[in-house]
C-alpha cells in the first residue's frame, strides 16, 4: 500500500525533524556562549610564584623611571594567568558581572577597586570601599593611589601585577 | 599567556531566520501529514495557509530586526514551532469532530494568533526598554491582582467546567488571570527590587537555614491568603498555584535564601490541606487524582483516564498525526491538549515538546542571567519561571503527579488570552535578551563626548 508507507515514513519523519530542530537549536546555544573569552593559554606565567622578585624591586624606583602600564595580569589567584588590557575610561575589578575583571573569589567585593587614568595621565587605583580593602604592595589602599608598571595590588587571594 | 576580551555578539538575526523557515516547514510537515491520514489527500489550503503563517512571523522577524536586533534569536523560533504545532493539533481534532477549518476552533485559534504576534510587535515597537516598567510597578500591581479577581464579580464573571476563571462581556469570553501573570510578574519584580536588601538581612539561623525576621514575613503572608482567596473563591487551584509560585520563585532570585522557599512551600502545603480538608471541589481533584481509576472517580469524570489510556495508546512512536483518538477525550483541544500529543506523536513527539519547552525557558534565564538591571534580572527570571510552572502544572495535571488544574499548555492550547499572554511574554523577554545582549558603547566615543568643551551654539 502506497500511502500506507507515506503516512509511516511522514509520522517518523515528522518526529525526526522535531529532534532535528532540536539539536539545530541545541548547536546554536553551543555557539551562544558570549562574554568574555579566554584564549590561548600555552605559557602560565609566575604561578605558584607569588613573591615576584623582579617588579617588587622596581616599585622602589624614582618616577622619573615610570613607564605607562598597559595591562593588568593575573599573578596569584584563582584566575592566575588572566590578562587583561587597561583602558583609559578605568577598569572596574570585582565580583559583580559588570566588573572588567570578574573575580570568583570570596574575600572581594561586587564593586571592589578601580585602576583608571586621572587628568594628567597618571594611572591611579582606588579602592571603592570593599569590605576586605585592597592592597597595594603591604598597604591597605585609602585613597587613590598612583601605580605604575610593577605595581603588585592583591584583593581577597588574587594578585594582579600592572606590566607594560 | 591568556588574553581576556570582550566578544562582540553576533546579533543572531540570519540564524533566527533560518530556524523560523525550518519552525515553520515543520508545522507544514504535520499538517500534510495530519490531511494525508484524514482525508488522504494534501490539504488544498496548504500552500494559503502556510504563507500566510509564514507571514506572520516573518514580519515579527522583521519587527525584531528593527526594533530589537540584538534579541535572542531562538525565541521567536521555538514559540513559532509551539504554537503551529499547536495548531496542527487543533485543527485534527476538529475534523475528528466533524467541523472543517471553515467552522473549527483552528481559524479561530489561527487569528488569535495573529493577533497576538500583532501585539506583541506592537510592545517591542512602543517599549523601548524594559525599565520604563518599572515606573509602573503599583500599578502592575493594582491591575494584577483587580484581574485576577475580576471574574468573581457578579454580571461579567462566569463559572465555566467549575472554575470561576472566566469574564464575559457579550459574546466574547476572557481568562483574566493569563494576563494578570504578567502584571503580576512586572509588580513582583519592581517590588522586589526595591526591597530586597532589607528581605535579606541576616536572621536567626535554625537547622542550617537563615529564617527572615517576623516583621519581614508581611509580603510573603499577603501572596499567600491571595492565593488561597483564588483557590477558594475561583475554585482555581492551577492559578493559585502558579501566582504564588511565581512569588515564591521571585523571592528566591532576588534574596538567595534557601528559607523562603522552604516557608513558601510549607506555606501552601498547608493552605491547601486546610482546604482539602474544608471544600468539596478541592476533596474530588484529590479523589481523581489518587484514584483515577475507582468507579466513583469515572462516575465524576473519565476524562483524566481517558488521557492517560490515551498516551498509553500512543506508545513510544505514536499512532501518527490524524490516526489516533485524542478526541474521544473532553477538552482535548485545550487542557488535554497534552496527552493528545502524547497518543498522536508518541513519547519521542511529546519530549521533542518538553524540550522546547526547556529551551524556551533556557532562553529567558540566560536573559536573567546575561542582563545588567536588577529588575530585568528579576522580570526576565520571573516571566520564564511562571511558562515553567505552568508547564509543570499542565503536564503533572494530566500525567497524575499532582492534582489535575485547568491552566493551557502555553501556545499549544487552545484558547486567545493564553496566547496573547504568552506572546506579549515572550515580547518582555525578547525586549530584555536585546538589552542584555547589546554590545556595550564603545568608551572613546564616550570619552570624545566627555571631552568635548561646552560651548554655545548658534541657532539660526
Amino acid at each position: 500500500m502506497m500511502s500506507e508507507l507515506t503516512l509511516t515514513v511522514l509520522r517518523l519523519g515528522l518526529l525526526v525533524v522535531l529532534w532535528v530542530f532540536i539539536f539545530a537549536v541545541v548547536g546554536v546555544l553551543r555557539g551562544d556562549l558570549y562574554g568574555t573569552r579566554v584564549n590561548r593559554r600555552a605559557t602560565t606565567p609566575a604561578r605558584g610564584n607569588p613573591a615576584l622578585p623582579a617588579p617588587q624591586g622596581r616599585r622602589g624606583r624614582p618616577k622619573s623611571d615610570r613607564r605607562a602600564p598597559s595591562k593588568l595580569v593575573v599573578t596569584a589567584g584563582p584566575l592566575s594567568g588572566t590578562v587583561l588590557p587597561l583602558h583609559r575610561s578605568g577598569t572596574l575589578i570585582g565580583r559583580s558581572p559588570e566588573c572588567a575583571l570578574v573575580l570568583d573569589d570570596d574575600y572581594a567585593s561586587g564593586r571592589h577597586a578601580r585602576i583608571f587614568q586621572d587628568d594628567h595621565g597618571v594611572w591611579m587605583v582606588e579602592d571603592l570601599r570593599s569590605t576586605n580593602g585592597t592592597y597595594l604592595g603591604a598597604t591597605r589602599l585609602t585613597d587613590p593611589r598612583e601605580v605604575a608598571v610593577g605595581s603588585v595590588l592583591r584583593i581577597g587571594q588574587t594578585s594582579l601585577e600592572l606590566q607594560r | 599567556m591568556s588574553v581576556v576580551s570582550s566578544v562582540a555578539p553576533r546579533s543572531g538575526r540570519t540564524t533566527e531566520l533560518i530556524l523560523l523557515l525550518g519552525a515553520v516547514g515543520i508545522v507544514l510537515l504535520a499538517y500534510v501529514n495530519v490531511g494525508l491520514a484524514t482525508t488522504g489527500t494534501i490539504p488544498p489550503d496548504l500552500v494559503v495557509l502556510g504563507v500566510g503563517y509564514l507571514g506572520v512571523n516573518l514580519a515579527f522577524h522583521v519587527v525584531l530586526r528593527w526594533k530589537a536586533r540584538y534579541a535572542d534569536p531562538l525565541l521567536l523560533p521555538i514559540v513559532t514551532l509551539l504554537n503551529g504545532l499547536g495548531l496542527v493539533m487543533i485543527h485534527r481534532i476538529d475534523l475528528a469532530r466533524g467541523r472543517d477549518l471553515t467552522e473549527g476552533v483552528a481559524l479561530r485559534q489561527l487569528m488569535w494568533s495573529a493577533l497576538a504576534v500583532a501585539i506583541a510587535a506592537g510592545v517591542l515597537v512602543v517599549l523601548r526598554d524594559h525599565r520604563l516598567l518599572r515606573r509602573y510597578t503599583y500599578i502592575a500591581g493594582v491591575g494584577g491582582f483587580a484581574l485576577l479577581l475580576l471574574p468573581l464579580l457578579p454580571v461579567i464573571g462566569n463559572a465555566e467546567f467549575g472554575s470561576r476563571i472566566w469574564i464575559r462581556v457579550g459574546p466574547f469570553s476572557f481568562q483574566p488571570g493569563e494576563v494578570a501573570k504578567l502584571a503580576l510578574a512586572v509588580f513582583f519584580a519592581g517590588y522586589l527590587v526595591q526591597t530586597r536588601d532589607a528581605l535579606s538581612v541576616a536572621g536567626r539561623k535554625i537547622l542550617g537555614l537563615t529564617l527572615p525576621r517576623a516583621r519581614d514575613l508581611g509580603p510573603i503572608l499577603i501572596a499567600w491568603l491571595a492565593s488561597l482567596g483564588v483557590l477558594v473563591f475561583e475554585r482555581d487551584l492551577g492559578s493559585s498555584l502558579l501566582f504564588f509560585g511565581l512569588f515564591v520563585a521571585m523571592l528566591y532570585v532576588a534574596t538567595e535564601r534557601i528559607s523562603w522557599i522552604a516557608i513558601g512551600l510549607s506555606l501552601f502545603v498547608a493552605g491547601a490541606y486546610v482546604a482539602y480538608l474544608l471544600f468539596g471541589h478541592v476533596q474530588t481533584r484529590v479523589l481523581l487524582w489518587l484514584d483515577t481509576f475507582s468507579p466513583e472517580a469515572l462516575q465524576t469524570s473519565d476524562q483524566l483516564a481517558k488521557g492517560l489510556m490515551g498516551m498509553a495508546a500512543g506508545g513510544m512512536v505514536g499512532t501518527g498525526l490524524g490516526q489516533g483518538r485524542p478526541d474521544i477525550t473532553y477538552l482535548a483541544e485545550s487542557d488535554f491538549i497534552i496527552p493528545s500529543f502524547g497518543e498522536e506523536i508518541g513519547m519521542i513527539g511529546l519530549f521533542a515538546v518538553f524540550v522546547l519547552y526547556a529551551l524556551l525557558i533556557e532562553r529567558g534565564l540566560r536573559t536573567s542571567l546575561g542582563t545588567r538591571d536588577g529588575f530585568g534580572k528579576l522580570l526576565a527570571a520571573g516571566l520564564s519561571f511562571s511558562v515553567a510552572l505552568q508547564c509543570f502544572v499542565v503536564v503533572g495535571g494530566v500525567t497524575r503527579v499532582i492534582p489535575l488544574t485547568g491552566l493551557t499548555a502555553p501556545f499549544l492550547s487552545s484558547g486567545g488570552s493564553s496566547l496573547l499572554a504568552n506572546w506579549t511574554l515572550v515580547a518582555l523577554l525578547l525586549r530584555i535578551s536585546d538589552h542584555a545582549r547589546r554590545p556595550l558603547p564603545d568608551p572613546k566615543v564616550q570619552s570624545d563626548v566627555a571631552s568635548a568643551h561646552t560651548q554655545v551654539v548658534k541657532l539660526s
